[in-house]
């Protein structure tokens, strides 16, 4: 019974990481071709969130999932654009500050906007609902929420590995000078991850509206966690965060059902010892401009 | 000319702080009374902090339009109490710089806690208007530091009396979920006693980092314990996320809570709000000055107040009233007039006073209970409400702490 019901706890865990997972993908990716941390990303998800609970009443949620999204990917095309873009080469801690700043703007502005009192907002009817499986309960909301996941993976690693786009960003993330050298201007390739990685990180808030708190700090409380991910999983590698993501997903379940009170410490403790045996991450690569 | 800023060693350290803030020239007593309003506007507590604010402006509104205090205006300076450390550095801030009659504000018990160290040494009035731990009013009490908010045991009994008529303690066994920091806790000893006192036993208890979001695997043990009825002790936003998964996983036990804000419900939504809370005011509430209360809110910030804008109004009107009784806004003196028992209109059925022994505002208490979804006719009124607690035949002091249970001695 115990066993079982600690075997329950891992599948959950998955789940959670899962929810971890499109943004801390978003996240690697700008770093990795960019060299820019950006702390903004927590905003694109909480703006993502206010968009689909904006939108759903005349779209529905269905429509949301999709427009959002894209809404918050243009957003990203102008402020890569306008700001980003003026920072690759700099010193890394000014666009730390830009990112730092744009996350305080972005989260003032949807409390001015929408109030600083949580929004209220559901699972659609459509979607509601539980799927048991012997003594297992799965949220179905969840397992949508996984699928998605999945498929957002799938896509981005198949564009990222089978794609004349993803063979440019790969070269670019090892060796930017000479990807340059063979004529290739990597800012339209930057101005495409940033907008597919804000764009995943506001499809995740979108799906998470309705089974979290609709506030303006959701984006700075679910960016420390993505940064964890980034962080265990190894800069550059893509399989690395996926693995990170279940993996913290996994422990914070098991967390929760040996010792509640480290249920959030523990992922830092997790963190602490990766860099302390690895620390490039579990697969993180040698990139050498970052050395 | 004004002074702006008189450079002492404690004025600079604030001035450090105040350099982020936006500069408020400071005039001198003579033509305003300046009350400080302190508070949480941002982090897991921000959203009832907005309440507060809303509804301190009002109130300074309608004091300035029935003339003010002493024929004085009233202004009001606004900050964001952050963390215990800010909070502290910021009461001493309105304190030297600003020249405040008085201190109004704070939900966290920490940040209060803090405050009320640097009230009690500068001699200014502080009115507690959102942190509930017990200890405030007990070994943690200060003589220039009063509370209209509830205390811990005033909300566990309150709702502890619904969930006993409803059946869901005597001889049941409760799953309690708890905040982990000083507030949970200080709540979770008082709940653990009520419930103790009165035959209920433990199926399970977790204490619940606040940063966590993600209460799934907290539901897999809940499900898995099977009480009988889950006892929601978290705080803040978090019960916001704690209900709306819980719905989610599609749970039914039955669940109550002893620490709650009506926004929170409102947060949740119809039908992710379940269960029985504790509020010490709701904008149901049908008594004349309530209703007035209410329109106004209603008209200004277009939603209906909640209990943390209930608190900060009747803080204000307090300090206003004591003040025109006594013509000065001289603090030591507000403060013995409210330990001489004051009595109060705090827009419920009796008129409220505070207990000089822990001045603790002693008043009615409401338990509210989510209306099943096909009941709801719109997204504020999502709950049915008790008759004021204690009844009209009951001391109000019949579910406040006993001197036994909470010890208060002001310290010097």
């Amino acid at each position: 019974m115990e066993i079982v019901f600690i075997l329950e706890q891992v599948l959950n865990g998955l789940l959670i990481g899962a929810n971890y997972l499109l943004i801390a993908l978003g996240l690697s990716l700008i770093f990795s071709l960019g060299g820019v941390v950006n702390l903004a990303h927590g905003a694109f998800y909480a703006i993502g969130a206010y968009l689909t609970v904006a939108l759903s009443p005349t779209i529905g949620f269905g429509g949301a999932i999709i427009v959002s999204p894209v809404l918050v990917a243009c957003l990203g095309l102008v402020i890569e654009r306008l700001l980003l873009s003026r920072f690759y080469r700099g010193d890394p801690i000014l666009s730390l500050l830009l990112t730092f700043g744009l996350a305080m703007v972005a989260e003032q502005s949807l409390r001015m906007i929408f109030g600083a009192a949580p929004v209220p907002f559901s699972i659609p009817l459509w979607l509601r609902g539980q799927v048991f499986m012997g003594e297992f309960i799965y949220s179905k909301y969840r397992l949508i929420i996984l699928a998605v996941a999945v498929l957002c993976v799938a896509g981005l690693w198949l564009l990222l590995k089978r794609t004349a786009f993803g063979r440019v960003v790969r070269a670019g993330v090892q060796n930017p000078d000479m990807v340059a050298a063979l004529g290739i201007s990597l800012r339209p390739y930057m101005t495409a991850v940033v907008m597919i990685a804000v764009g995943l990180a506001a499809l995740a808030g979108t799906m998470m509206a309705p089974v979290t708190g609709v506030t303006p700090t959701m984006g700075a409380e679910i960016l420390t966690f993505a940064f964890v991910v980034v962080v265990i999983g190894g800069l550059g590698s893509f399989w690395g965060v996926v693995c990170a993501a279940m993996i913290v997903g996994v422990v914070r379940g098991l967390a929760a059902y040996a010792f509640p009170p480290a249920t959030e410490a523990a992922v830092y403790m997790l963190m602490v010892l990766v860099l302390l045996l690895r620390p490039r991450g579990l697969f993180g690569e040698r990139i050498q401009r970052f050395e | 000319m004004t002074e702006f800023f008189r450079p002492t060693r404690r004025g600079l350290l604030a001035g450090g702080a105040a350099m982020l803030a936006m500069p408020s020239i400071s005039y001198g007593q003579s033509d305003v009374v300046k009350i400080g309003h302190l508070t949480p506007r941002t982090g897991f507590l921000g959203p009832l902090g907005e309440f507060a604010v809303n509804a301190a402006t009002l109130a300074a509104e309608q004091i300035n339009a029935a003339g003010g205090i002493n024929g004085r205006k009233v202004e009001m300076l606004f900050e964001d109490s952050v963390n215990p450390q800010t909070a502290s550095a910021k009461a001493e801030r309105y304190i030297q710089r600003d020249k405040v009659a008085c201190i109004v504000g704070e939900i966290n018990s920490a940040s209060a806690l803090a405050i009320g160290q640097v009230v009690q040494r500068e001699k200014i009035l502080f009115i507690n208007t959102g942190a509930n731990s017990d200890a405030l009013r007990g070994s943690d009490c200060r003589r220039y530091m009063f509370h209209t908010e509830s205390q811990n045991s005033m909300m566990v009994r309150t709702a502890g009396r619904a969930i006993l008529e409803q059946g869901l303690v005597r001889g049941k066994k409760y799953y309690a979920l708890t905040a982990d920091y000083a507030f949970g806790h200080d709540l979770l000893r008082v709940a653990k006693r009520f419930l103790g006192e009165n035959g209920a036993t433990v199926a399970g208890e977790d204490l619940v980092p606040t940063e966590l979001t993600d209460f799934s695997p907290f539901l897999l043990k809940l499900r898995q314990a099977r009480p009988d009825v889950v006892i929601c002790n978290l705080a803040g936003a978090q019960i916001t996320n704690f209900l709306k998964q819980y719905s989610e996983y599609g749970l039914r036990f039955p669940i109550a809570g002893f620490g709650f804000d009506t926004a929170l419900a409102w947060g949740a939504g119809t039908g992710n709000f379940l269960g029985t809370w504790p509020v010490v005011w709701h904008h149901l509430v049908d008594t004349p000055s309530a209703k007035a209360f209410t329109a106004a809110f209603r008209a200004k910030a277009g939603k209906p107040p909640e209990n943390q804008g209930w608190s900060d109004y009747t803080a204000m009107r307090v300090i206003a009233q004591s003040m025109n009784e006594l013509k000065s806004i001289d603090a030591t003196k507000v403060v013995e007039h409210l330990e001489k028992g004051a009595k109060f209109d705090v827009l419920k059925p009796r008129e409220g006073y505070f207990r000089a022994r822990d001045h603790q505002l002693m008043m009615e208490m409401y338990a509210i209970t989510a209306l099943p979804a096909d009941k709801v006719q719109n997204q504020f009124d999502i709950f049915s409400s008790s008759a004021a607690i204690p009844g009209p035949s009951e001391s109000l002091e019949a579910i406040a702490s006993t001197p036994e249970e909470n010890v208060c001695n002001f310290p010097s």
